[in-house]
């Protein structure tokens, strides 16, 4: 059988540019397929902007990779055109059961706050979310818009200029040259891009290797993540279990530092650990297999001049918490909408600065976080054994203990606090919607908060006059007027004012707050507007 | 500052002194040590406060 990762998804074709006698100039070029460059590109084409992506390979990536999607990424999924599919292919779960030795020591219900339009996580193989998204771009491509990929495009040379890039590609018909007024590097954590432009990626490596295989199984064991510390079945180490859409599972064994990643990887030697972990009843088949080590570390800068870099290729995190691929898409929800306004010189090129501020405050958040969790998980010195083992001791006594049992803190959005984008708090309402914080769902009666916002600048009004639209330098915001009915236990009032009775916020294109004020002041929005879009 | 309490606040010293002491016979290093780590999560669950604890930790390494 075919998996889909063995069938060309995007194969190779030659463009007309190759035959240009002067390089072509395209207004963005993405390198990589994975899922940030595409979501990179889907956001590019969705404004209008016209995108070339390019790729050394031709097929969605191997193997299940990246499985674990959160909230605030399907949110933007949406946005993109792919999260309604991806949640309906994928797997949502809210159990968690934590093992250490040879017992269970508690289970975890992730109740899921009420009024969201998307679930808290899905598990979904990262081969099945770039098909989306490959389709997505197909579809884009037959409405019209400016977006093509071109598969066994491999950059082998980048020349960097003040007003654009030069890339050199080869491709199985030769090489040629093709130029970028802006290049979006998404090559992922061994980024080729970032390797030629002699770029630092500096962090801290962790000595240890994880063995993570899928196995295909009818197996009856829940829709739940568990997760053992020192089991009997990898003496000293750590285990994961996790489900998968087609009866797929994900096992994460770890090994330790000291061994052969090759005679692990044999059939031969993982056949056996598995089967002392599943029983030797359950009958299963391997579909993937692979051994990897893992760093904590980012590049000093996410944008050196006209080359933007995302995802992986940026910062690299443990896999603990699922903080790769979802923070990579809040990368480009980052950087889409400030690259659009800058393309079409409705803002400074300087508004692109912000997302180097912005996104480095994200990826120092997700290292500490996924540092933390790796601490936990392999703990480094006797004494954090010990400190480690009490928890799980404890945990299995007494609720106190089990905050503190860190098998990985799942992604949750980033409030980039402190940002130059954001004016001050005016309105003093609940902390989780100050200004630089992502604005959480709300099921209103006539569907839901977040696609009312869109992707573009919205003043939102909460039992609040203002005008419909505003025009600022070019940026038009348009009014969403809502209303809590004076209920004071909907979550609109919960959720957005806090003790206050009225509000009005200013909402970013990538749905962060900007601003909030207790009433519509035109001079202040204004002046919002203009520091939201790097102009004061 | 936090007010974390460095003045004599137990009552029958002596007495909480043994029982400490009690808790531990007869167990092993890694036994005494496990136990150890354990009582100190579950004295800093009770205190909670972040900023006595902070100061706990600081009075406990002796700076």
């Amino acid at each position: 059988m075919n998996k889909i990762f063995e069938v060309p998804l995007y194969p190779y074709k030659r463009s007309a540019d190759q035959d240009e006698l002067t390089p072509v100039r395209r207004k963005v070029v993405v390198i990589g397929a994975g899922p940030v460059g595409l979501g990179a590109a889907i956001e590019m084409a969705q404004q209008g902007i016209e995108v070339v992506i390019l790729d050394d390979n031709d097929k969605v990536s191997f193997g299940s990779r990246a499985i674990c999607f959160a909230k605030r990424p399907l949110e933007i999924l949406d946005r993109l055109g792919c999260g309604h599919v991806m949640v309906e292919k994928g797997v949502e779960w809210d159990v968690g059961k934590v093992f250490f030795d040879d017992r269970q020591v508690y289970e975890l219900n992730l109740q899921p706050e009420e009024g969201h339009e998307f679930p808290a996580f899905i598990n979904l193989q990262q081969y099945y979310m770039e098909e989306y998204l490959v389709n997505r771009v197909h579809e884009l491509q037959a409405a019209g818009a400016l977006i093509e990929i071109r598969g066994r495009n491999k950059v082998s040379a980048i020349g960097t200029h003040p007003t654009h890039v030069v890339l050199e590609i080869d491709t199985p018909e030769g090489s040629y040259n093709l130029e970028a007024d802006w290049l979006i590097a998404c090559d992922g954590a061994n980024s080729q891009t970032r390797a030629m432009l002699g770029l630092d990626f500096v962090g801290r490596v962790f000595e240890d290797n994880f063995l993570i295989a899928d196995v295909i199984m009818q197996a009856d064991f829940p829709t739940e993540r568990w997760f053992w510390f020192d089991p009997p079945f990898n003496k000293g180490q750590s285990a994961l279990l996790h489900k998968q859409p087609d009866n797929v599972w994900r096992i994460d064994l770890q090994l330790g530092w000291d061994i052969d990643k090759e005679r692990e990887k044999r059939p031969e030697n993982v056949i056996p650990r598995l089967k002392a972990m599943l029983g030797e009843e359950v009958n299963f088949e391997l579909e993937w297999v692979s051994i990897y080590t893992f760093q904590c570390r980012r590049m000093e800068k996410f944008r050196h001049g006209r080359v933007l870099f995302a995802g992986d290729a940026a910062h690299q995190v443990s896999p603990f918490g699922a903080r790769g691929a979802n923070s990579g898409l809040q990368d480009t929800d980052n950087l889409g909408w400030k690259l659009g306004l800058v393309i079409n010189d409705q803002a400074p090129e300087s508004l692109l600065d912000s997302y180097n501020r912005e996104r480095i405050h994200a990826a120092d958040e997700n290292i500490l976080n996924s540092t933390r969790s790796t601490d936990f998980i392999t703990p480094k010195s006797d004494m954090s054994r010990t400190f480690r083992d009490a928890v799980l001791d404890l945990s299995e006594h007494y609720d106190f203990a089990r905050p503190l049992v860190n098998s990985g803190r799942l992604s949750v959005p980033c409030s980039y606090d402190g940002s130059g984008l954001n004016s001050a708090d005016a309105l003093g309402g609940p902390s989780r919607t100050r200004p630089g914080s992502s604005c959480p769902d709300v099921l209103l009666e006539d569907g839901y908060l977040l696609p009312k916002l869109g992707g573009k600048f919205t003043l939102l009004t909460i039992d609040a006059d203002a005008p419909e639209v505003i025009e600022q330098d070019g940026i038009t915001v348009t009014r969403l007027a809502l209303s809590t009915g004076n209920d004071p236990t909907s979550p609109l009032k919960q959720r957005y004012l806090g003790d206050a009775t009225s509000a009005v916020y200013l909402i970013r294109p990538d749905q962060h707050v900007a601003a909030r004020r207790p009433s519509f002041d035109e001079n202040q929005f204004r002046a919002a507007i203009r520091r939201a879009t790097g102009k004061e | 500052m936090s007010n974390l309490n460095l003045t004599p606040n137990i009552d029958g010293a002596d007495d909480f002194y043994a029982e400490l002491l009690a808790t531990h016979d007869n167990l092993s290093d890694k036994a005494s040590s496990a136990l150890n780590a354990r009582l100190v999560l579950v004295l800093a669950n009770h205190i909670g406060d972040r900023a006595v604890l902070a100061d706990a930790l600081k009075a406990a390494a002796l700076k």
